[in-house]
């Protein structure tokens, strides 16, 4: 696929992958081309002497950066990533070792000074240890933080808060209280990639597991009146408004029927008559009109 | 020194080593609330009388964790954070991780998309240096330029504002493109600007600065660093090229339409601060050559791909069309996926090389976006660089570096 983003563009020489195939020789795990770069799988132990060879034999003068990764699923879970460039050759080259919690990995800070907070933000944000680093202390997080927070099992919130105590007044750690949960939408359709099973679908595993479902009964023999009608072979057809069973016959046929069927409405109760009804206690007067009779008296 | 006046002594000055005439090296704090400091810097100096013999900068005063918040945003809510990084330069700092976004995907940008950030790229690059220079100069001890170099920064945010509807955070930048078209009146306005208003005001206040005396005698052959150091010490941008190394990424490694553009690339032929001031100085006019080229070759045309899997539709659009409404439904809740793989994207933002290195997991979130701050490395020189030089010098270094701790600490 030929690359139509404007991204920088580095231009590899045909032969570029041969001569670092050729460079690094035995030490080489993979050689990786993707996206136009060059990525160099290399055995931990080897670093020192393949960065050596990048940089005196290959011209990478400059380590631009160092990256850990994160894998939990891996044996090696931590990925070291180191990013060189060539200012002679306008190139660039990813190299990365793989370690876990406790390997350490050889520092390649007698080869560039660069490498030492570099490796140390790896150190801070990983765990990772270098060998060979002597000032490898925790660098962005604050003074005495526990823990390695860019590693995948750390949660986002971290595990303490701090706030300024006006009883002790200084600064003091607590554990992290939400008062809210931290809102992780889950945006991936269900029907791609979901790993999860739907509210609801475990009935369907849960069926299979379960007592062999019996086979259902024979169905009934269908009964005379639910019988299918029989076909049709002229189709109704509606031709004029005559056919409709609309317009004035219609209306007026509508109109007896209705007339047969309602009941003559009862005839309208007089004042009179309800006044009865009530029994001989008066209705009472309307407001306004007595209170004008009381300012007459 | 007696024992009294050891107790007395104020408790961040501690006493590390006495020499046979009985004059202390003793160690201060240089920040993390220094007005040179550029913010939280706190500089560990082991002082001989006033000679620096030992310098630890502690950085991760403003850590954030801004690489871990971005995991667990989609690519297009991870955006903004990178305004947050180097404030100063907001919009240098999306570039890389716009192009990194279109290097996974293999996304093609319109041609005036990619004019247009090329411009407010520059723009921005100019307006960076203005808050550099005159914060440089106030450091070691002039008033003026700064407070002038700062009008043609408040120019530059407005013309941001008018672009984007932010001063600074402006999230213009957007994978595929930018976020909206410019105004034809803002372009001519700033057109106007780079005409008029910029040179007289720039040049105005670097003459009272370039020839200056005191302005010499405080940043010439100071921290002078050679071709091999700034190597060995993974130096990049204007301080790179102030050490004599003709690096430009812009020139070397074209993004965008930089290979349409005809600039020159200053070097330093001192190596020391005065120098790295000055490629600055000259970065400034070669960025108003670029924009004025800019203006000119800009065509008409999209200002983002029309790939509606990554760029969601206009608003008028989804009026009236429901397929444009699905789409701006799905990339604003769930975004758009990227293809798994890695890339490292560095770009020459006006501080020096800064690079995102991306690992996609082909989800609709980066599964890791490493963020190669610029003054990481100038910074760890900061030790090499100050040894044997005056305390009074550390301002003018670190003017020099153009360190920004958004950025450095992340």
């Amino acid at each position: 696929m030929s690359s139509v983003h404007s991204a920088p563009r580095v231009v590899h020489t045909d032969d570029c992958a041969d001569s670092l195939r050729a460079l690094v020789g035995g030490d080489l795990l993979a050689l990786v081309q993707a996206a136009d770069e060059i990525t160099l799988v290399v055995a931990r132990d080897a670093l020192i002497r393949v960065m050596e060879a990048l940089r005196d034999g290959a011209q990478y003068q400059q380590l631009m950066e160092i990256a850990g990764v994160d894998y939990p699923d891996r044996p090696d879970r931590f990925e070291v990533v180191y990013h060189l460039l060539s200012v002679t050759k306008n190139h660039r080259v990813r190299v990365k070792v793989g370690t876990d919690e406790a390997t350490p990995v050889p520092s390649v800070t007698g080869l560039w000074p660069v490498a030492g907070w570099l490796e140390r933000e790896v150190f801070d944000m990983y765990g990772v240890v270098f060998s060979g680093n002597t000032d490898l202390r925790r660098i962005l997080t604050d003074y005495g933080f526990a823990g390695h927070p860019q590693r995948k099992d750390f949660p986002l919130t971290g595990f303490v808060e701090l706030r300024f105590s006006e009883e002790d007044k200084r600064v003091v750690y607590e554990p992290v209280r939400l008062a809210q949960d931290f809102r992780n939408f889950d945006f991936m359709s269900p029907w791609e990639g979901a790993q999860y099973v739907l509210p609801g679908d475990e009935k369907a595993k849960a069926q299979e597991q379960g007592a062999p479902t019996p086979a259902p009964a024979a169905p009934p023999p269908p009964k005379a009146s639910e019988a299918p009608a029989p076909k049709v072979t002229t189709p109704k057809t509606t031709e004029h408004p005559g056919q409709t069973g609309a317009g004035k016959a219609a209306n007026v046929a509508a109109t007896e029927q209705s007339a047969a069927v309602k009941k003559p409405r009862a005839p309208r109760k007089t004042a009179a008559q309800k006044l009865a009804e009530a029994g001989s206690k008066p209705a009472p007067k309307p407001r306004a009109t007595r209170k004008k009779s009381e300012d007459k008296a | 020194m007696s024992a009294e006046t050891l107790e007395q002594t104020e408790k961040r000055q501690v006493v590390v080593g006495v020499d046979e005439d009985g004059i202390q090296n003793y160690t201060i704090n240089f920040g993390p609330q220094h007005p040179a400091a550029h913010g939280v810097l706190r500089l560990v100096m082991e002082l001989d009388g006033e000679i620096v013999e030992r310098c630890d900068p502690h950085v991760g005063l403003l850590h954030r964790g801004t690489e871990k918040l971005i995991e667990y945003k989609t690519y297009l809510q991870a955006l903004p954070y990178f305004d947050r990084l180097d404030y100063c330069s907001p919009l240098g700092m999306e570039h890389s991780y716009v192009l990194a976004i279109e290097k996974l995907l293999n996304l093609e940008v319109p041609l005036r998309a990619q004019y247009l950030r090329v411009f407010f790229a520059e723009l921005t690059r100019i307006c960076n240096h203005m808050l550099n220079l005159g914060s440089h100069v106030m450091d070691v001890g002039a008033m003026t330029p700064n407070l002038w170099l700062f009008e043609i920064r408040e120019d530059c945010l407005n013309f941001f504002e008018r672009a984007s509807g932010a001063r600074m955070h402006s999230a213009y930048f957007r994978p595929g493109g930018v976020h909206q078209d410019v105004p034809l009146k803002l372009l001519t306005d700033i057109g106007d600007w780079l005409d008029t208003r910029l040179p007289r005001l720039f040049e105005d206040a670097i003459s009272l600065v370039a020839d200056n005396r005191i302005f010499k005698q405080r940043n010439v052959d100071i921290a002078v660093v050679s071709k091999e150091d700034a190597l060995k010490w993974g130096f990049s941008g204007p301080m790179i090229r102030g050490s004599g190394i003709a690096w430009d990424i812009r020139k070397s490694q074209p993004y965008d339409v930089y290979d349409r553009m005809e600039f020159d690339v200053p070097v330093g032929t001192n190596y020391d601060c005065y120098d790295r001031f000055m490629v600055r100085v000259e970065e400034v006019r070669q960025s108003a050559r670029i924009m004025k080229q800019c203006l000119q070759q800009m065509p008409e045309g999209p200002i983002a791909s029309l790939d509606r899997k990554v760029v969601p539709p206009k608003r008028g659009e989804m009026k009236s069309s429901m397929e444009a409404l699905i789409h701006h439904f799905k990339l604003y809740t769930e975004g758009f996926h990227v293809p798994a793989g890695e890339v490292y994207v560095a770009t020459e933002s006006p501080k020096g090389e800064f690079g995102v290195y991306l690992v996609s997991d082909g989800s609709n979130k980066p599964y890791r976006c490493k963020i190669r701050p610029t003054a990481f490395s100038h910074l760890q020189a900061m030790d090499f660089m100050m040894k044997g030089h005056m305390l009074a010098d550390t301002t003018a270094v670190l003017g020099a570096m153009d360190i920004v701790f958004g950025e450095c600490d992340r």
